[in-house]
């Protein structure tokens, strides 16, 4: 695909994309709006991270993307394979070794680097989205930190429901200043966002990029009685046997038997080649 | 078992080749070439070009031949492509007013100079299916007569020279670009209309019923609809003058609006205004009378709460590339997300279930 340039946007592009994210990074959690460009998958498909991706890449990087923590799911196939033939850098599923990692939906279980960027792709960067409909309200709220409506909306979920129910895209306070949608990761993932490593987040659709630099402190939202909880399936991985690692719940047969399995597969992969072994693995599964 | 849920790179590839198949279909049946789809085909090849913003009738051809006429995809393909393309200039604006008209009708007066011209328009057929179309659709050659010489006047500019419709007011200022800046609201007209004539036929044309049935009600007339081809010039600053590079064909619809005058403006006519890309009619008086209706805040009128005055409503959800992707990537795997809501659901019953034991414990 010599007829694009490198990794697929033009160098304009790129600097505009670059230019909201170093707002981004020295305003940590604030929206910044950028020029979406249409890109040959659809909104909705990862464009924001894409683009964020597109304008991050070198030559020299490694690049792995994951989607639901998996490095073959269809569309983390699909994006990697648009960055192999546009870009031509080398690719891995080894989270160690990658430089720059595009994600949905997870943070990787192995603890980043200084030396990595993680990129994520994200649907609705709104925090208050789904309390005001209105952007020009919404901004408003994040200028004058007037985040009393999502307080209240969390007590009135602990009152209705005994609990916040919230499992997924759990907002969190950047650096005391502003309420982030850490995009839908669940909220298993939050603890993991002050990181050594830079993250991005690009949403292209809604035209917003916004990012938290490395050791930035990120506090999910709670309240001193009712503090923030990282949950997840109470069970250890069925073919690695780790205790700590997020887990998705796969239907064995019919009868509804199933099993517990790490969502993160490059994480699961490199326990079982040092020898670990859950409950449903084999010692050669590795 | 367990890699079996995940997809693959073969999948993919696979995926994409029966794709190429069934777009194909029968092989004993010849293949639509895209000249075909330009001549035969331009309604839909215009809505493409309008939407995907990209006046290239040949590319949205092969776009809606790639995309088995799935007009939504052709538009997202060509919308792809026009992103990639470097930018030289802006053209000057086109003068509609000198538009070589093959349509142009008025419905606010009987007769006016220039005429009302017809053309070729679906309104007076009846939509009688014709069966002889599907044995052959060759056509035999109408009469033509002498095509005009003089320019083509507005309807608007005869009423503006009673000055009782608002006057609009000129300005030099180079208009935003949606396609380069982000959208911010509150947006002003130019972009409000750049929008319109790239949103969705369907949502805008949903809009504009809307205000018919009284979700804020504009009393439109269609002033005017002309359709026809007009100069696109372009100043070379090599040249120090401007030079002609090419032709487009626009529908222009202008309507006007019975106004009973606001706490600003004393009763008039106004204006609304719908500008597409080839003959798209029904498009571009749908694009007028939601332009119109967006316009409440500038005549001082009331907002009603309706949708279609609801700028920051109409344009947010007017482009079908944004709608569509979004509503389709929820195909994609969510099982992440689906998890934590299925742990926190279980935990929220087991919660309930607990209390209601204690309670039935506590009566007894």
């Amino acid at each position: 695909m010599t007829e694009y340039n490198f990794a697929y946007l033009d160098e304009q592009t790129k600097r505009m994309i670059r230019r909201a994210i170093l707002k981004g990074l020295a305003v940590p959690g604030y929206q910044v709006p950028f020029a979406s460009r249409e890109m040959p998958m659809p909104y909705g498909w990862g464009t924001g991270g894409v683009q964020v991706s597109a304008a991050t890449l070198t030559p020299d990087d490694t690049f792995k993307v994951i989607d639901q923590g998996a490095d073959d799911t269809t569309n983390a196939v699909s994006i990697r394979k648009f960055f192999e033939n546009t870009a031509g850098v080398a690719v891995t599923e080894e989270t160690e070794k990658a430089t720059l990692i595009q994600t949905r939906h997870r943070i990787p279980e192995a603890e980043l680097t200084e030396d990595q960027i993680l990129v994520y792709q994200v649907p609705i960067p709104e925090p208050l989205r789904f309390l005001e409909p209105r952007e020009t309200e919404t901004r408003k709220m994040h200028s004058l930190e007037e985040y009393g409506l999502m307080h209240v909306k969390l007590y009135e979920d602990i009152s209705q429901h005994g609990d916040i129910a919230t499992a997924y895209a759990y907002p969190v306070m950047v650096q005391d200043r502003y309420v982030m949608d850490p995009s839908p990761i669940p909220k298993f993932d939050n603890p993991k966002l002050e990181m050594s490593a830079i993250q991005l987040f690009g949403a292209g659709r809604e035209q917003r990029i916004y990012a938290v630099p490395p050791h930035t402190k990120v506090v999910s939202l709670d309240f001193e009685d009712f503090p923030f909880v990282a949950s997840k399936a109470n069970h250890p991985c069925d073919l690695c046997g780790a205790e700590d690692s997020y887990l998705d719940e796969v239907i064995l047969d019919d009868a509804g038997n199933r099993m517990f399995v790490c969502s993160d597969t490059d994480f699961c992969r490199s326990r079982r080649a040092a020898g670990h072994v859950g409950r449903l693995g084999t010692e050669d599964a590795a | 078992m367990y890699v079996a849920v995940k997809g693959g790179e073969r999948a993919i590839e696979n995926a994409h080749a029966w794709l190429a198949e069934e777009r194909r279909g029968d092989t004993s049946v010849a293949e639509l070439s895209t000249a075909q789809i330009r001549e035969q085909l331009s309604l839909a090849v215009n809505r493409v070009m309008a939407e995907g913003s990209l006046f290239d009738a040949d590319l949205a051809a092969l776009a809606i031949k790639q995309s088995r006429g799935d007009l939504i995809e052709a538009i997202f393909l060509i919308r792809a492509y026009r992103t990639t393309l470097p930018r030289f200039g802006a053209s000057r604006p086109v003068e509609t007013g000198q538009m070589a008209c093959d349509r142009r009708i008025s419905a606010t007066f009987k007769d006016a100079p220039g005429g009302q011209v017809l053309g070729p328009t679906f309104d007076y057929t009846h939509r009688l299916l014709d069966f002889k179309l599907a044995a052959e659709g060759e056509v035999t050659p109408t009469e033509q007569g002498t095509p005009r010489e003089d320019v083509t006047p507005h309807i608007t500019e005869f009423l503006q020279g009673e000055d009782i419709i608002q006057r609009e007011p000129e300005s030099d200022a180079v208009p935003g670009d949606l396609t380069r800046e982000p959208m911010e609201f509150p947006a002003n007209r130019a972009l409000r209309l750049q929008s319109l004539t790239r949103g969705d036929e369907g949502f805008i044309l949903g809009m504009a019923y809307s205000t018919q049935r009284g979700y804020a009600r504009n009393h439109a007339f269609v002033g005017e609809l002309r359709i026809g081809k007009v100069a696109v010039e372009m100043d070379i600053p090599e040249l120090g003058f401007a030079i002609e590079i090419g032709e487009l064909e626009l529908t222009e619809c202008e309507t006007v609006n019975q106004f009973q005058g606001s706490k600003t403006e004393p009763p008039q006519f106004t204006r609304g205004y719908g500008l597409v890309f080839g003959q798209s009619e029904r498009k571009s008086i749908a694009m007028a009378l939601v332009d119109r209706a967006l316009r409440w805040e500038e005549l001082g009128e009331d907002n009603l709460g309706a949708a279609a005055q609801d700028e920051e409503f109409v344009l947010s959800h007017s482009d079908n590339i944004q709608a569509t992707g979004f509503l389709e990537h929820i195909k994609l795997p969510h099982y992440v997300d689906f998890q934590s809501e299925l742990e926190l659901v279980r935990k929220l019953r087991r919660e309930v279930e607990e209390r209601t034991t204690a309670h039935q414990e506590a009566a007894e």
